[in-house]
C-alpha cells in the first residue's frame, strides 16, 4: 500500500519523480481513459516562417475545422475531463475566433495555454488576458539575443516576443512561459534565457529539438552536439524548476533520471489534433504512420483517444530493440519515437541523439533520401536554410 | 499547516477527479497542479471525507483495515499539503 503515494505534477512538466519506485510509469504505458498532455494546433497559418518549424506551417488550410466544429471538439473534451490543452499552431491569434474559442474551453472547464510568437499581445490584449482565469501564455523564442533569434525565426521577430513580454508583464499577467527549442546555437545561452524569465516573472521552459516538420531539414545543422547535451543535463538537474515538458528524457541514461515520466507518451498520455481534427499520436509525429483518425469520424475524438487501432497498439508493451542491452534502458526507453522516425532509424532502435552514440552511425547510414517526409503547409517558396553568420 | 487526521477535511471546491483504471486523476484549478491517486479506494475516501467529521471517522465508515491507515493519512497529508484537500 505503500505504493498508493501520490505523485504531484506541474501540468507542463509531468513531475511524477520517483517513477521506477511507484510503478506509475507502466500504468501510463498502458494508456489514461483520456489524454493528460493534448496539444491542439488550431490552423496552420502563420506569419513566421520559423526553419524549425515542427508542423511546417504558412498557408491556412481551407479543410481547417470550423468554430462550430472546434466548440464540438471542446464540448467533447469535458466530457472526457481532460482538464487542460495545450493551443499552438501555426500561429493560433491569427484564427478570427481564437479569443471566441479560448473562452469557450475556459467556460467548459477546459483551461488553456497557448502559444504564440506574440505579435497579437498588444497592451489590450494582455490586460484582457491577466484577467482571464485558467489561461496561461507561452511565449516562443529560439535565442537570447535578436541575432540568434531572428536567424531561425526571422528578422524582427525578437523584438515582436520581447514587446510581448513587456506587455504581459505591465498588464500583471504574473507567470507566463517563455519557451525555447533547444539548438546548436542557443544552448550556450542557457543562462541568459534563465535570467530573462526571471527578468520578467515568467517560467523557463526548454525543450528539445526535434527533426520534425520543417525541423527535419535543419536538424543535422542545429541539433546539439554531444558536449551541449550533457551541459545541458547538468544544467538542467541543477534547476529543477525550467520546465522541460519532459522532453529531454533520453539524457536520464547520463545518470540520475530528470524529473519526469522519462517514457514515450505518443498516444498514451499525449496527442495531437490537428487543424482538419486529424488526431496524431504526438505533435512530432505529423505522419501519415501516426495518424489515429479524425474528431470529423463518427464517435469522435473520445473513440479516436480510447479505440483507434494505431493508439491501441502503442499501449502494447513495445521491444526495447537494439536497447534491449544497454544499462540506461530504464532511464532512457530508448528516446523518441519522432526523432527515430524522421532520421530514418528503426523504431526498436536508439534515440539519433543516443548519449552512448549508438544513434549517430545509424543515421548515417540511413539513405536520405529514403527518410519520411511530413505533411507540408509552408507558403510557396521553400525556406532555405540561412547559414550562420 | 501539518495535516491533522482527527479534523475534517474535504476536496478543494476547484478541484476534480477524472476516474482512471488505477484510481483516479486529480486537477486542481486554481494551482493547476494534477496529482494521480493511485488506489480506487483512496479515490472513494477522498470522495467521502466531506461526510465526516474526522478523517479517521470517515476510515471507520470506510472499513478501512487500521494497519493500513498510516499509508492512507501520508496520501491524504500530501493531497492536503498541496491544497487538494482543505480543512472543512
Ligand atoms: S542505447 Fe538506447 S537505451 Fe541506451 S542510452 Fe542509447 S538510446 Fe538510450
Ligand atoms: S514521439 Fe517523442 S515527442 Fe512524441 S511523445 Fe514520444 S518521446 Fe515525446
Amino acid at each position: 500500500m505503500t505504493d498508493m503515494g501520490i505523485r504531484e505534477s506541474r501540468p507542463d512538466n509531468l513531475v511524477l519523480s520517483p517513477v521506477k519506485q511507484s510503478g506509475l510509469g507502466d500504468q501510463m504505458k498502458r494508456g489514461l481513459d483520456a489524454p493528460i498532455c493534448l496539444t491542439w494546433e488550431l490552423t496552420y497559418a502563420c506569419n513566421l516562417q520559423c526553419v524549425h518549424c515542427l508542423s511546417s506551417s504558412g498557408r491556412r488550410d481551407p479543410r481547417e475545422l470550423s468554430t462550430a466544429e472546434a466548440e464540438a471538439v471542446i464540448d467533447e473534451l469535458q466530457r472526457m475531463q481532460v482538464f487542460y490543452i495545450n493551443i499552438g499552431g501555426g500561429e493560433p491569434t491569427i484564427r478570427p475566433d481564437f479569443w471566441h474559442l479560448v473562452e469557450y474551453a475556459v467556460d467548459h472547464d477546459v483551461g488553456v495555454k497557448f502559444s504564440t510568437n506574440g505579435s497579437r499581445i498588444d497592451a489590450d490584449v494582455a490586460a484582457k488576458l491577466a484577467e482571464m482565469d485558467y489561461v496561461d501564455v507561452q511565449i516562443s523564442i529560439d535565442g537570447s539575443d535578436a541575432e540568434t533569434n531572428d536567424h531561425v525565426r526571422g528578422e524582427g521577430s525578437f523584438a515582436t516576443a520581447v514587446q510581448a513580454m513587456e506587455h504581459l508583464h505591465d498588464a500583471g499577467f504574473g507567470e507566463f512561459k517563455i519557451s525555447v527549442v533547444m539548438t546548436r546555437h542557443n544552448i550556450p545561452q542557457v543562462d541568459e534565457f534563465k535570467a530573462m524569465a526571471d527578468h520578467y516573472g515568467a517560467q523557463l521552459r526548454l525543450t528539445r529539438f526535434r527533426p520534425s516538420g520543417r525541423g527535419a531539414d535543419s536538424w543535422h545543422e542545429l541539433h546539439p552536439t554531444d558536449q551541449q547535451q550533457r551541459e545541458l543535463y547538468q544544467w538542467l538537474l541543477d534547476r529543477p524548476d525550467v520546465l522541460t515538458g519532459d522532453s529531454f528524457f533520453h539524457l536520464s541514461a547520463l545518470g540520475e533520471a530528470l524529473p519526469g515520466l522519462n517514457l514515450c507518451g505518443a498516444g498514451r498520455v499525449v496527442c495531437l489534433i490537428d487543424p482538419l481534427g486529424d488526431v496524431y499520436a504526438c505533435p512530432f509525429v505529423l505522419h501519415d504512420e501516426f495518424l489515429a483518425g479524425s474528431v470529423r469520424d463518427e464517435g469522435g475524438f473520445q473513440k479516436v483517444w480510447q479505440e483507434s487501432d494505431l493508439f491501441l497498439e502503442l499501449r502494447e508493451p513495445q521491444s526495447a530493440g537494439a536497447c534491449a542491452s544497454c544499462g540506461h534502458f530504464d532511464a532512457c526507453q530508448g528516446g523518441c519515437m519522432a526523432a527515430k522516425f524522421f532520421t530514418g532509424i528503426p523504431l526498436d532502435g536508439p534515440d539519433p541523439e543516443c548519449v552512448l552514440g549508438h544513434g549517430e552511425p545509424l543515421v548515417e547510414a540511413a539513405d536520405r533520401q529514403a527518410r519520411p517526409v511530413g505533411a507540408d503547409h509552408s507558403r510557396s517558396a521553400p525556406v532555405a536554410f540561412l547559414g550562420r553568420k | 499547516m501539518t495535516f491533522d487526521a482527527t479534523t475534517a477535511y474535504r476536496l478543494h471546491d476547484r478541484v476534480a477527479l477524472r476516474p482512471e483504471p488505477f484510481g483516479a486523476l486529480a486537477y486542481h484549478y486554481g494551482n493547476r497542479r494534477l496529482n494521480f491517486l493511485r488506489a480506487p479506494e483512496l479515490v472513494a475516501l477522498v470522495e467521502s471525507l466531506d461526510g465526516h467529521d474526522s478523517v479517521r471517522a470517515a476510515f471507520d465508515a470506510a472499513e478501512i483495515d487500521q494497519r493500513r491507515w498510516p499509508s492512507f493519512e501520508k496520501a491524504l497529508a500530501s493531497l492536503a499539503a498541496s491544497d487538494f484537500l482543505v480543512t472543512a
